[in-house]
């Protein structure tokens, strides 16, 4: 009769298997594929909507850049209505935020250019109009953001409690 | 074909600026939005630069088109931004708010005249 060989010499270390790569902790990379996939996307759609803006309604030389201002300011009243919605209202797939909040709103919206346009009309000489461009931006986006996402919280409350019944208007 | 090289630039910018946030969140743990400051400042230097490049004639519109109004466009944001101080002040963090607004426009303006400058020694 014959005796298997050993397949390795007894006091040789044991080896234990190493699983790669998911026996290590999850990095914070993990997954994101598709979030970045979307957020790409998204960015396309944004940034080719403000492009047509601009064609639609170019800015003359010199002038108050209004096209950029007005892409800044409707961005900014849509992601307040949005983050309300997707936080609030609205349980929805994991991808819809970084497609639409990440990748399409902030691909549509601009500071670049708005940095630069103020520039431009600095050192042209247009320096009442570069100072109104570049504070009214800033607070007409704010003032957006803020009555938007305000806006849409009351009508979500207000909805709610007529579905519930209450009619005094205290949050459920 | 300028479509195509907006939306060629503006996929790019998305997602680096979504990569860019992520890392430079996950550097510190305040609450103050360093990610998208981070951005938008660079996305107006590089602006800055790409226009000043543009204007002396070192770079085509086709160049503008990708790298400025789909890269830089998208890279930087104006929503996130305005979001964001919404959501400090609403957390009570009302200096913190005032702060990212201030300094975010008056560095982000500082940036494009810097890439403007920049461009004018380089290329003018």
């Amino acid at each position: 009769m014959s005796v298997p060989p050993p397949e390795r010499a007894p006091d040789a270390p044991v080896r234990v298997p190493v699983r790669q790569p998911y026996a290590r902790r999850p990095s914070p990379w993990h997954g994101q594929a598709s979030v970045v996939a979307v957020v790409a996307l998204g960015g396309g759609i944004g940034a080719t909507a403000r492009y047509g803006a601009s064609l639609l309604w170019p800015t003359r030389q010199g002038g108050f850049p209004w096209t950029t201002f007005c892409v800044n300011v409707v961005g900014c009243a849509v992601i307040g209505v949005f983050m309300v919605v997707i936080t609030e209202a609205w349980a929805a797939h994991r991808l819809v935020r970084p497609f639409f909040g990440t990748g399409v709103l902030g691909g549509f919206t601009t500071f670049s250019t708005y940095a630069v346009d103020v520039e431009r009309l600095l050192d042209a000489g247009h320096a009442v109009t570069a100072l109104a461009c570049f504070a009214a931006t800033p607070l007409a986006a704010l003032t957006a953001v803020w009555t938007a996402s305000s806006a849409t919280r009351r009508l979500l409350v207000s909805r709610q409690n007529a579905r519930t019944g209450r009619a005094d208007g205290t949050p459920s | 074909m300028n479509w195509v090289l907006v939306v060629l630039g503006g996929m790019a910018g998305a997602p680096l600026r979504y990569l860019t946030d992520r890392a430079v969140q996950a550097r510190h743990d305040t609450d103050f939005p360093w990610g998208t400051f981070t951005v938008n400042v660079a996305g107006s230097l590089v602006l800055g630069l790409l226009t000043g490049a543009v204007a002396a004639g070192a770079a085509d519109s086709r160049v503008q088109l990708l790298l400025g109004t789909g890269l830089c466009g998208a890279l930087t944001t104006y929503s996130t931004f305005s979001y964001e101080t919404l959501t400090l002040a609403r957390q009570g963090a009302r200096w913190q708010a005032a702060a990212n607004v201030t300094v975010s426009v008056a560095v982000g303006l500082a940036a494009a005249c810097v890439g403007t400058a920049l461009a004018r020694l380089l290329w003018a």
